[in-house]
C-alpha cells in the first residue's frame, strides 16, 4: 500500500476528527490519540475494526502498524470482527451475578438463539459478556451501544432487545 | 440516624440539573478557585490544608493527598502535568460514575486547583470507554468552564493558564492503575510501569505528573472552602471527611453513600435498606472485589474507616461494599471474582499472567463440583504463589481474596468437593 | 561509590546500576541471577520476574534487574525468600510450555532449559491443558514456534529500540497474549536475525538452520564478516567440514552483540551448488575439468605470453572489494612486476576523477563508536541501513542521543532513525544541492577554503534545505558528512567529492566513505588500485582504472571473485570488454554461466570461511580471521593461487608459505613508512548540469552485493530484497501512461532491457530506479545517467 492508499482508507470526517482529538495532546505525542481515533473509526465501520483501518490510523498517527495493532487487541471494547448492528453486553462481575445477571444473561440468550458472543443471523445483535460495567447499584446492568440499562429484569430485556433495529 | 448524608462529592445532588455550572457556582461553586487566584496563595499553603484534612486518596490506594501533592511544585521545571483517574471499573465500584455525571464541576474545580498547586498548564481526565453518558457530561462541563474563563490561558485574569482536555479508554480494568493508565494515555497498552519512578518523577511522558481518583479532585475544593480541620473533623484521626461508599448486592436500596468516615458499617447498612428480602447478612467485601472478604456478623462491629477494615484483615479501597446474604454461595462468589481478575491480567508479568487463569481454573473446578481435595490447597497455594512477585498488585487483587475466602468459608468449598453441589 | 553486599561479598560500584549489573560483573563471584527478560542493551522490561532477589528492609522480593543499588544495601539471591520466588516464577512459566524439548532446536542452548535443570520442579501441578498459539509466518529467516514463547518481550524491545521499526508487539492480553506482527507479514528489519539470538526459548529459530544439527555437536571458530565495511565480529559454527550457521562474536567496539542478517545467513551460499570445485579450462568452447599444475601452467603460459608479445599493460585485473588483503596485496604485486598497474576494486565506481585526493583509504576518519557522538551527521547518496545495517544501527544511537541527521538522497529512504531533514532529488542534481549549501555558507560570511570556490557556486539558488542545513553545520559540535554508496558510484562521484571536502573544511567537520565490500579499505593500504601502489606507493605511469579496463578492451583479464555483469558499474560495457578479450581467466568460488561463458580458465578458490585472511574495516582497523573448515574439493585460497601463479611467471619475491608472511610483509610496509593521509583540497571545474528528462538511478540490493550473498536463498527470498525492476513515480508513470501491471523497455546506449514497473512514492519524478547485481538488468549500461522508457506490448 503506498501512503496515499493508507490515508485514503480513513474517511474524510474521521481524519477530521482525529485531528480535534490531535489538539489535546502535546505535537510530539500524536499516539495519545490512538484509542480515540481507533473508537472513531470502529463507530463508522459498523462496530469493527479491519486490519486495514488499523493500519490507516497507525500510518496517520505515525506509528507503527503493530503498535496499533497491539492496542486494538489489548481492548475490550474494540472488536476485530464484523458485529451486529447493536451491541448488547450484560455485566457478569460479582454484584450483578449476586441480582441474577446469570439468569438474564442465560434469558437473554435463549430470547435471542445465540451465545454470549454469538451475533445474530440476521445481524441485528451481537450479545456479549461484560466485566464491571461500574454501575453495580443499577445491578444486573446491561450496555446497548452507548447506553447503560440499570435493574434489567427478562420482562425489561425483552423491550430492550425488541426495540434493537 | 443522626447522619447528615453527602456533604462533599454529592453536596448538589438534591438541585435540579446539579451537573450545570449556573448550580454549581450557586452552590459557591469555584469560589476556592477564586479566592487561591485572588490571593495567589502559595502552593505550600494548600498542601498545608489538604495535609490537614487527612484526605486521602480515594482511588484505593488511600494514599495522603496533601503528601502527594507536595512531591511536584511550581518551580518543578515544565512540562509537568495533573491526569485524573476516571477509569472506575472495580466490581462493586460505581462511585465515579456519578460524580462525573451529577457534579463534574466540583472535579474541574479540584484539578484547576491541583494544576495551580503543582504549576501544570494541562492537565487529563481518563475516563473509562464506557461511560458515554459521563463522558457527554464532562465535556459539556469543560466547555462551560472555559467559556467563563475557568479554563484557558489567563483565568480568571489571573495570569495563569490551565487546560484540562478528557480522554477516553477502551475497556481495560488494568487502566485504573495510575501508570498503566499513563500508557494508555500516551496511546499504548495499559501495562504498568515498574516502580519507582513514580509518577511524580516519571508520569504522562516521562514527566512529573500528579494523578489522582476523581472522587480526591472533587473533595478538594470543600476542603480548601472550608478548611482542613472541618473536613478532618467529619470523620476521624487519620481517616478525615466524608467518603462515598458505593453499596451494592444484597441490599434493598443499593447506591452511593457519602458519609462520614468512621460510620459504622451497621448504619450504612441501614442507610442502604438492610439486607435485601428479609435475609440474613453473610458476608461483606468492604473495599471492592480485590479486598479480602469479611463475614457479616464481623462486620457489623466495625467502622468505614481505612484504619478500622485494615485492622480486620481486609481494606477500604475504593469505598465499594459488596454486600451477601445468607443464600450466597461463597464459592461461585470467589470463582466469579477469579475469572473478573483473569480477564482483566494485563499479562506482562509472569505469576499474573499464567496465575489467574490458573486459579481461576481452579475455583471454576471446584464451584461446579469437579475439584478435589487437592484442589483446595492448590488454589491457595498458586495464589500465594503470585503475591508479592508482579509489577502492580493485580494478582495480590484475586490472591487475597482466595486466601481470605479459604479461611472463613473453607467449609463450603470442601462441600462442594465431596457434594459437588452447595450445601 | 557506594558499597553494597551481595550474598555476602562487599562490592564498591557506582550509584544507579542495577543489581543484575552487579551481580553479572565478570569477577563478582555471584552465581548467575537467572533472568528472561532482561538483556544488557535493552530498556528494562521487569515482566518475567524471574530475578527476585531478597532485598534488605524490602518485603517483597524485588527484581534485580530493576532494582538499583544504593550504599549499605544488602542482597541475597539465594536466601529462602529469593528461591522461593524464583521457583514461583519458574512453575508459572513452565506451566503452559511445552515439553518438546527433544525436537526443539532451541535444546541445549535454551535458557528455560538452563534455569529449569536449576529452579523447576520434576513433576507439574498444572492438570490443565497448555496453551497452544498458532505460529506466524515472520519470512525466511525466523521460524516461529509461538507455543514456547515465554512473552519475555525481547524480541518487541530489540526491535522497537535496536532495529528502530517496531515489528513485533505483545498481541492480546493476559493469558492470551500472542507475540505477532500487524496482520501476517514477513519481518523486513535487515536486523531481524538478532531476535533469535535474544530469544530465550525456542520460539524464535533461524529457518535456514533449523533441524540440521544439534548445539552441542557443532565447533565454533571465530571469523569477520565477508560483505560490507564494518567487519562485524562472527563465529561459525561448524560440523564435520560443513558451516551450518553464524552467530554473533560480541565486540563492543564494532557490531556489539548483533549481527545483520546478510552477516548471518549468506553461509547459506558456502555450500551452494554453484562452488566451483575443481580447475577448468576450456578447450574447443567446452569445460573441461583438469588439475591445478595443468590450468595454472596454462594460465602463467598465457599472461606471459601476452605481456611479452602485446605489453603487460594488456592485461588487466579487477578484484572482489571483499577480497583479503593478502590476496589484494599478492594480485597487484603479481600485475605491478609483471609490468602493468591495471588493477581495480572500485567496481561499482564510474567517475574516478577525485581519485588523486582520496585519503589513504576511504573510510571513517574516526571509530564506529565515535559516530554516536556527533552532533551533526549529514548522509549524502547513502542507503546505510541496506549498505551497512550495523552502521546504521550506529547513527540511530547517535540521533536516539540528540545528534541531528540530515538527508541528500535520490531517493526517499526509510531509514531506522529519525531524520531531522532531507533533500530528495534525482541524481543529477545531488552535487548542485552541496553548491547550495557551500553559498549558504559563503554567504554566512564563511570564508573561500579554496580559490574559484565562489566563482562555482555562485549561480546556484539554496533551497530552504541548504540553509537548514548550512545552520546546522555552523553550529558547535563534531559532524561529519558521510558519502555512501550513490554518492561514490555516482557519474560526477568526483564532484561530490570535492563539494563535500569544502564543506567539511568550511565547517569544521570531517568526511567519511562508506565503502562497497568487506575490505575496499584494504584494497587502498595493499594498492588494490591504479593510481597507487601497496602503502600508497607513488607511480610514474599509473594504470587504468575500473571503467578504462573495459573502455580500452584489454587482451587479458584476471578476475578475482568478480562476476563483471553483476558486479561492475557498467555491465554492458563489462560484458563486451570479456566477451572480445583474447583470454580471460576467473579465480572464484563459483560456477557463473555467465563468467563461464567468456573465460578461458575457472579457478576455484574459497570463501572466507576456508582461508585466513584479514579485512581492514571502515575505522581502519585489520581484523584477521583463520579458515573454519578445509578447502572444499580442490578448491584453494585465492592467495595460494596467486603465489604459485607468480611463480609460475617466475617473478621474484613470491616465496610465501603462509598468509601470515603476506600479512607480516605489508604490515611491515605500513608501519615503517606511515603514509601521509593529508590531502590538499581541489575543486571541480564546473558544476554538472542537471539531466532534464528521464535518468537512472541504481543500487545493488542488500543481497545482490557480492558473489556470496547472491547465491544464499533465504535471503534472497526476503521481502526487502529487490527484484529487477524500473520503479518509479506515479506522476511519471502517468505521463508515459504507464501502470504498476505494466512492461516496459528500458534503453540505455546500446542497452536493453525489459522490465516490470513498479510505483513508488520514493521515487523523485523523472526518475527510474533499476537496480544493479540481476542477470537482466546487466543487459544496461551505467548506473546514472539519461534513459529512454517506453511501454512494452509484450
Amino acid at each position: 500500500m503506498s501512503s496515499q492508499e493508507k490515508l485514503s482508507i480513513l474517511s474524510q470526517a474521521a481524519r477530521a476528527e482525529i485531528d480535534h482529538w490531535l489538539t489535546k495532546y502535546p505535537p510530539e505525542q500524536k499516539r495519545s490519540a490512538l484509542l480515540p481515533a481507533l473508537h472513531i473509526v470502529q463507530d463508522e465501520n459498523g462496530g469493527w475494526l479491519s486490519p486495514e483501518l488499523i493500519e490507516g490510523v497507525a500510518h496517520y498517527l505515525g506509528i507503527p502498524p503493530v503498535a496499533a495493532y497491539e492496542v486494538a487487541t489489548f481492548y475490550s471494547m474494540y472488536d476485530l470482527q464484523p458485529v451486529g448492528r447493536n451491541k448488547v453486553k450484560v455485566c457478569t462481575s460479582i454484584s450483578c451475578m449476586l441480582r441474577g445477571a446469570d439468569e438474564l444473561l442465560a434469558y437473554m440468550e435463549s430470547h435471542l438463539g445465540i451465545k454470549a458472543g454469538e451475533t445474530t443471523p440476521d445481524g441485528r445483535i451481537t450479545l456479549k459478556k461484560a466485566e464491571c460495567l461500574a454501575a453495580c447499584g443499577g445491578a444486573p446492568a446491561v450496555m446497548i451501544n452507548r447506553n447503560y440499562h440499570e435493574n434489567i429484569t427478562p420482562e425489561k430485556a425483552n423491550e430492550l432487545l425488541d426495540d434493537l433495529e | 440516624m443522626s447522619i447528615t448524608l453527602n456533604e462533599i462529592c454529592f453536596r448538589t445532588l438534591h438541585q435540579h440539573e446539579p451537573w450545570t455550572l449556573a448550580t454549581y457556582e450557586q452552590a459557591d461553586g469555584y469560589q476556592a478557585l477564586k479566592r487561591i487566584l485572588a490571593n495567589k496563595t502559595p502552593s505550600q499553603e494548600i498542601v498545608e490544608q489538604l495535609k490537614v484534612s487527612s484526605l486521602r486518596g480515594r482511588g484505593g490506594a488511600g494514599f495522603p493527598t496533601g503528601l502527594k501533592w507536595s512531591f511536584i511544585s511550581p518551580s518543578t521545571p515544565a512540562p509537568k502535568y495533573v491526569v485524573c483517574n476516571a477509569d472506575e471499573g472495580e466490581p462493586g465500584t460505581f462511585k465515579d460514575r456519578d460524580i462525573l455525571r451529577f457534579n463534574p464541576h466540583q472535579l474541574i474545580e479540584g484539578m484547576i486547583i491541583a494544576c495551580y498547586v503543582v504549576g501544570a498548564t494541562d492537565a487529563y481526565i481518563y475516563i473509562r470507554g464506557e461511560f458515554y453518558e459521563p463522558i457527554a457530561r464532562v465535556a459539556a462541563a469543560l466547555e462551560e468552564a472555559k467559556a467563563a474563563g475557568y479554563l484557558g490561558e489567563n483565568i480568571l485574569g489571573s495570569g495563569v493558564t490551565c487546560r484540562i482536555h478528557f480522554h477516553v479508554g477502551a475497556g481495560a480494568y488494568i487502566c485504573g492503575e495510575e501508570t498503566a493508565l499513563l500508557e494508555s494515555l500516551e496511546g499504548k497498552q495499559g501495562k504498568p510501569r515498574f516502580k519507582p519512578p513514580f509518577p511524580a518523577n516519571f508520569g504522562l511522558y516521562g514527566r512529573p505528573t500528579t494523578i489522582n481518583n476523581v472522587e480526591t479532585f472533587a473533595s478538594v475544593p470543600v476542603i480548601l472552602m472550608k478548611g482542613g480541620n472541618w473536613f478532618l473533623d467529619l470523620g476521624k484521626p487519620n481517616n478525615g471527611g466524608y467518603k462515598v461508599f458505593s453499596v451494592s448486592g444484597h441490599v434493598n436500596k443499593p447506591g452511593n453513600y457519602e458519609i462520614p468516615l468512621g460510620t459504622p458499617f451497621s448504619e450504612l447498612l441501614e442507610l442502604a435498606g438492610g439486607v435485601w428480602k428479609g435475609r440474613k447478612l453473610k458476608a461483606v467485601i468492604p473495599g471492592g472485589s480485590s479486598a479480602p472478604v469479611i463475614p457479616g456478623h464481623m462486620m457489623m462491629d466495625l467502622t468505614m474507616d481505612y484504619d478500622c477494615i485494615a485492622k480486620a484483615g481486609s481494606m477500604l479501597g475504593s469505598g465499594a461494599v459488596i454486600v451477601m446474604d445468607d443464600s450466597t454461595c461463597m464459592v461461585k462468589v470467589l470463582a466469579r471474582n477469579a475469572e473478573f481478575y483473569h480477564d482483566e491480567s494485563c499479562g506482562q508479568c509472569t505469576p499474573c499472567r499464567e496465575g489467574t487463569g490458573w486459579v481461576a481454573r481452579v475455583a471454576d473446578r471446584i464451584e461446579h463440583g469437579e475439584g478435589t481435595e487437592r484442589d483446595l490447597a492448590l488454589m491457595t497455594q498458586v495464589a500465594m504463589a503470585m503475591v508479592g512477585r508482579t509489577i502492580c498488585v493485580l494478582a495480590d487483587s484475586i490472591a487475597l481474596p482466595v486466601v481470605s475466602f479459604m479461611k472463613y468459608y473453607r467449609e463450603e468449598f470442601e462441600y462442594h468437593v465431596k457434594h459437588k453441589r452447595c450445601p | 561509590m557506594i558499597e553494597v553486599e551481595i550474598d555476602g561479598k562487599k562490592f564498591q560500584v557506582e550509584p544507579g546500576k542495577m543489581i543484575i549489573e552487579v551481580a553479572d560483573q565478570i569477577d563478582s563471584g555471584i552465581g548467575e541471577i537467572p533472568r528472561f527478560c532482561y538483556h544488557k542493551k535493552l530498556s528494562i522490561a521487569a515482566n518475567c520476574r524471574m530475578c527476585l532477589v531478597d532485598v534488605e528492609k524490602s518485603g517483597k522480593p524485588l527484581p534485580a534487574c530493576a532494582t538499583p543499588v544504593t550504599d549499605g544495601m544488602i542482597v541475597r539471591t539465594r536466601s529462602q525468600k529469593a528461591r522461593e520466588a524464583q521457583k514461583a516464577v519458574m512453575e508459572f512459566l513452565l506451566i503452559n510450555h511445552p515439553l518438546d524439548c527433544p525436537i526443539c532446536d532451541q535444546g541445549g542452548e535454551c535458557e528455560l532449559q538452563d534455569v529449569a535443570m536449576g529452579y523447576g520442579q520434576d513433576i507439574s501441578r498444572y492438570n490443565e491443558g497448555k496453551r497452544s498459539v498458532k505460529d506466524k509466518n515472520l519470512g525466511s529467516l525466523v521460524a516461529t514456534e509461538m507455543t514456547r514463547c515465554i512473552h519475555c518481550t525481547r524480541c518487541v524491545r530489540f526491535g522497537d529500540e535496536i532495529a528502530g521499526m517496531q515489528e513485533l508487539g505483545t498481541i492480546g492480553r493476559g493469558e492470551s497474549t500472542e507475540i505477532g506482527t500487524c496482520v501476517e507479514r514477513s519481518l523486513v528489519s535487515e536486523l531481524s536475525g538478532n531476535i533469535i539470538d535474544l530469544c530465550p526459548v525456542g520460539a524464535l529459530t533461524s529457518k535456514p538452520f533449523r533441524f540440521s544439527a544439534r548445539a552441542w555437536e557443532m565447533e565454533q571458530a571465530p571469523s569477520i564478516a565477508p560483505h560490507d565495511c564494518v567487519g562485524s565480529n562472527l563465529n561459525l559454527h561448524t560440523l564435520r567440514q560443513k558451516v551450518m550457521r553464524v552467530v554473533p562474536r560480541e565486540n563492543e567496539s564494532i557490531n556489539e552483540t548483533w549481527l545483520s542478517d546478510r552477516d548471518r545467513f549468506s553461509y547459506e551460499a558456502l555450500s551452494s551448488d554453484e562452488r566451483l570445485l575443481q580447475p577448468m579450462i576450456k578447450e574447443n568452447d567446452e569445460w573441461l575439468v583438469t588439475d591445478w599444475p595443468t590450468a595454472l601452467t596454462l594460465v602463467a603460459e598465457k599472461l606471459g605470453k601476452i605481456a611479452q608479445e602485446q605489453g603487460a599493460n594488456k592485461i588487466g585485473a579487477l578484484l572482489s572489494p571483499s577480497s583479503t588483503i593478502e590476496e589484494i596485496y599478492l594480485s597487484q604485486k603479481m600485475l605491478r612486476k609483471l609490468g602493468s598497474n591495471n588493477i581495480d576494486h572500485r567496481l561499482q565506481q564510474i567517475d574516478f576523477s577525485a581519485q588523486d585526493s582520496m585519503p589513504f583509504y576511504p573510510g571513517l576518519p574516526m571509530s564506529l563508536e565515535d559516530i554516536e557522538t556527533q552532533n551533526t551527521l549529514f548522509l549524502v547518496g547513502s542507503h546505510i541501513n541496506h549498505e551497512q545495517p550495523i552502521a546504521g544501527y550506529r547513527v540511530r544511537k547517535a540521533a536516539l542521543l540528540g545528534c541531528s541527521v540530515f538527508v541528500l538522497n535520490p531517493a526517499d529512504y526509510t531509514f531506522r532513525f529519525p531524520v531531522q531533514d532531507k533533500c530528495i532529488v534525482k541524481p543529477s542534481a545531488m552535487p548542485n544541492v552541496l553548491a547550495e549549501v557551500i553559498k549558504v555558507l559563503l554567504e554566512k560570511g564563511i570564508e573561500e577554503p579554496v580559490a574559484g570556490l565562489r566563482e562555482l557556486v555562485n549561480a546556484v539558488q539554496p533551497s530552504e534545505f541548504a540553509h537548514t542545513l548550512a545552520a546546522a553545520l555552523l553550529t558547535e559540535g563534531k559532524k561529519t558528512i558521510i558519502l555512501g554508496a550513490i554518492a561514490q558510484n555516482h557519474s560526477h562521484a568526483g564532484h561530490i567529492k570535492q563539494l563535500a571536502d569544502a564543506l567539511a573544511k568550511m565547517t569544521h567537520g570531517h568526511v567519511a566513505f562508506l565503502t562497497a565490500g568487506a575490505n575496499s579499505a584494504g584494497a587502498w593500504i595493499a594498492g588494490g588500485i591504479p593510481h597507487r601502489g601497496a602503502n600508497k606507493k607513488n607511480l610514474t605511469h599509473p594504470g587504468m582504472n575500473t571503467q578504462q579496463m573495459l573502455e580500452a578492451r584489454l587482451s587479458a583479464y584476471l578476475l578475482l571473485n568478480v562476476e563483471p555483469g553483476l558486479d561492475c558499474a557498467n555491465p554492458l560495457l563489462a560484458n563486451q570488454a570479456m566477451s572480445t578479450a583474447e583470454f580471460v581467466v576467473s579465480i572464484s568460488p563459483y560456477f557463473c554461466h555467465k563468467v563461464a561463458s567468456y573465460s578461458d580458465v575457472l579457478l576455484p578458490s574459497v570463501p572466507f570461511s576456508e582461508t585466513a585472511g584479514t579485512f581492514v574495516n571502515a575505522e581502519g582497523k585489520w581484523q584477521s580471521f583463520k579458515g573454519a573448515v578445509q578447502p572444499q574439493g580442490e578448491a584453494r585460497p585465492a592467495w595460494k593461487i596467486i603465489r604459485v601463479l607468480a611463480n609460475l611467471l617466475e617473478l621474484p619475491e613470491f616465496d610465501y608459505q603462509s598468509c601470515d608472511e603476506v600479512y607480516g610483509e605489508l604490515m611491515q610496509k605500513v608501519a615503517e613508512n606511515k603514509a601521509d593521509s593529508h590531502f590538499s583540497l581541489s575543486i571541480p571545474s564546473y558544476l554538472p548540469q542537471t539531466i532534464v528528462g528521464i535518468e537512472r538511478l541504481t543500487e545493488w540490493p542488500i543481497y545482490r552485493a557480492d558473489s556470496l550473498v547472491r547465491r544464499a536463498p533465504s535471503l534472497q527470498e526476503t521481502v526487502i530484497n529487490d527484484s529487477p525492476v524500473a520503479r518509479m513515480s506515479l506522476d511519471l508513470a502517468n505521463r508515459l501512461q504507464l501502470s504498476a501491471d505494466c512492461h516496459v523497455i528500458v534503453k540505455q546506449g546500446e542497452g536493453e532491457a525489459i522490465l516490470p514497473v513498479e510505483l513508488s512514492d520514493t521515487i523523485p519524478d523523472n526518475t527510474v530506479y533499476i537496480p544493479a547485481g540481476f542477470g537482466l538488468t546487466a543487459e544496461l549500461a551505467a548506473p546514472f545517467g539519461a534513459i529512454s522508457i517506453e511501454r512494452s506490448d509484450s
